[in-house]
């Protein structure tokens, strides 16, 4: 009895710690299908006795979801894919070409990946400002697609994978070119789903450059209206701002589930050792 | 030949999106800020030279150094909290469990990094309302008066504080779960030999082994927390009063509300050369406490 008496509180405090992670969620999801009459009743709702997704079509009606939607899914998708070409192009020659200043640009590259994102927001406003872009979804896109992250990342990728294929495609003839489009790209389509997983996880959520660049409503993606609708009502209802958080979260709970081990590759690629 | 000029070709278009972009989205605003600094701008009318202006206004503004202090108090306590509790958690799912069990703890722990923290601090913001909130609730529960949670400035921080704890306390139980992943189970059964158990064998055997682990969940913790802004400003507005204004917040509201960037442009400066500053600092003090096998 006292023998399993550890792994009786080993699993007491990962429950708890469970509950306490999976419960904010799981309460937004149950209140969200409370009559919105009801949102402030206590005790709060844990389980949806009389689910009512009436407070989902309201979220419809005050703001604009599938206008916010299609901005993000836009700006993350154009950024998620841009990142997937680009790193991998970069990642590339920093893996597998050798030429002088080569160590020179990838140290700048990566210096670049300590440099938060506010220290140089205003320069990076003016020069939005200065090729026309400002208040557009590509003031968003743009400034986003070179990623020094995942250049790194692509260049570990592309020096993990054997050196003897390009050799023998170069013996065989292949122009280099060739040696990428048909070989060395389809083996780091692996790689490139890091790249795309991350990219999509950070930019779907992103709050802060969205907030100073967005002015017109029209241009607002999903965080910016979750925030918009929640002023608007005030503490009318929290059951329908609620369904929002519900609703912005469903694309990043799909990404959870399919892409849970790029994610978790991407976050901690090169950090344990 | 020709596959050489060809190569020549192919390097510099693969590298011309990257390069470029950094070029000009990263380094040329790195060096614009540097300038704005010294100047006085408010993109309306041309910019005005002002020397140290922007540096000593800083210096003197009660509201930046206490955006700097709430930063610190934020950074301390939540990247402690977060390695602590991702630690714990980490050599708890590490230990001997059926697999799917093991699965589904480390999903649950992952979860909230993938949600908005706008997202996640408007549900916050709810459950801990004074009056209505779900957290007040459950306190009655066992008599405890409600906690004016959002509204007190002591309370607002621990807020700001447990809810960015929440959200990112799986990333550094990822890394500790690849860490401890990494170590081979015969120092294991050497120290069993030798009667290591329990706490001992925490301290002695397994804290040493991941030791570069936490270096690098430190620094990436520490780096993450700096840039605090997305939390504070949708729970609290940086409120009460200044109680929860982070030196993002200020440097947000010296551009964009009161359309000061050469303000703005100082402060960032003195951030990044902050995080610089504490990144090295940190390498400098883990040679002492890191152990490398």
């Amino acid at each position: 009895m006292t023998r399993h008496l550890p792994a009786l509180a080993k699993y007491a405090a990962l429950t708890v710690a469970a509950v306490l992670t999976l419960g904010p969620v799981w309460w937004t999801f149950t209140t969200s299908l409370r009559p919105a009459a009801e949102s402030f009743s206590l005790p709060p709702s844990f389980f949806p006795t009389s689910p009512d997704f009436s407070n989902y079509v309201a979220v419809f009606e005050q703001i604009k979801v599938p206008l916010l939607v299609l901005n993000s899914a836009l700006v993350t998708g154009i950024i998620a894919v841009g990142q997937m070409v680009t790193a991998a192009m970069a990642g590339y020659v920093f893996a597998r070409m050798s030429f002088r200043g080569k160590d020179a640009l990838f140290a700048i590259v990566l210096s670049t990946m300590m440099v938060p994102v506010q220290v140089t927001i205003v320069p990076v406003f003016m020069i939005i400002r200065g090729i026309g872009l400002s208040d557009t979804l590509l003031a968003l896109i743009v400034p986003a697609i070179p990623t020094a992250f995942g250049t790194f990342l692509m260049r570990q990728y592309f020096l993990g994978l054997p050196l003897e294929l390009g050799e023998a495609a170069a013996i065989d003839g292949a122009s280099p070119w060739r040696t990428f489009f048909s070989i060395y790209a389809p083996l780091a389509l692996p790689g490139m789903a890091i790249v795309g997983v991350l990219a999509f996880n950070y930019h779907w959520n992103e709050f802060f450059r969205p907030l100073i660049f967005m002015i017109s409503e029209q241009n607002y993606t999903l965080p910016l209206g979750l925030v918009t609708l929640q002023g608007n009502l005030g503490t009318g209802s929290i059951s329908i701002v609620l369904a929002g958080v519900i609703l912005s979260m469903i694309p990043a709970v799909v990404v959870f589930l399919f892409g849970q081990r790029y994610l978790r590759e991407g976050l901690t690629a090169g950090t344990s050792k | 030949m020709t596959s050489d000029r060809r190569s020549v070709t192919l390097r510099w278009l693969f590298l011309a999106p990257t390069m470029l972009g950094v070029g000009i989205f990263v380094l040329l605003p790195i060096i614009g800020s540097l300038v704005l600094a010294f100047f006085r701008w408010d993109i309306i009318t041309a910019p005005q030279f002002v020397g140290l202006a922007n540096f000593t206004d800083i210096a003197t503004d009660p509201r930046v150094g206490v955006s700097f202090l709430n930063t610190a108090v934020f950074v301390i306590f939540a990247v402690t909290a977060q390695l602590i509790i991702a630690m714990l958690l980490a050599v708890l799912v590490h230990g001997r469990m059926p697999s799917w069990l093991r699965i589904f703890f480390r999903s649950t722990f992952f979860f909230p990094l993938v949600l908005s923290a706008a997202s996640v601090s408007i549900l916050m913001r709810y459950l801990f309302n004074e009056s209505y909130g779900v957290i007040n609730w459950a306190l009655s529960l066992v008599g405890i008066p409600a906690v004016p949670w959002l509204t007190s400035p002591q309370w607002a921080m621990v807020v700001v504080i447990a809810v960015y704890v929440w959200q990112n306390f799986g990333f550094s139980f990822l890394l500790f779960i690849g860490g401890l992943g990494a170590i081979p189970t015969e120092i294991y059964e050497a120290g069993a030999i030798d009667g290591a158990t329990g706490w001992k064998k925490f301290q002695r055997l397994t804290l040493p082994l991941v030791s570069p682990t936490v270096l690098v969940a430190s620094v990436m913790g520490i780096i993450t927390a700096l840039q605090i802004f997305d939390q504070p400003y949708v729970l609290t507005r940086g409120g009460p009063g200044d109680a929860t204004r982070t030196v993002v917040m200020v440097i947000y509201e010296s551009a964009f509300r009161q359309l000061e960037f050469g303000r703005a442009s100082a402060i960032g400066l003195i951030l990044m050369i902050l995080i610089m500053l504490v990144t090295a600092l940190q390498f400098r003090l883990s040679r002492r406490f890191v152990f490398y096998q």
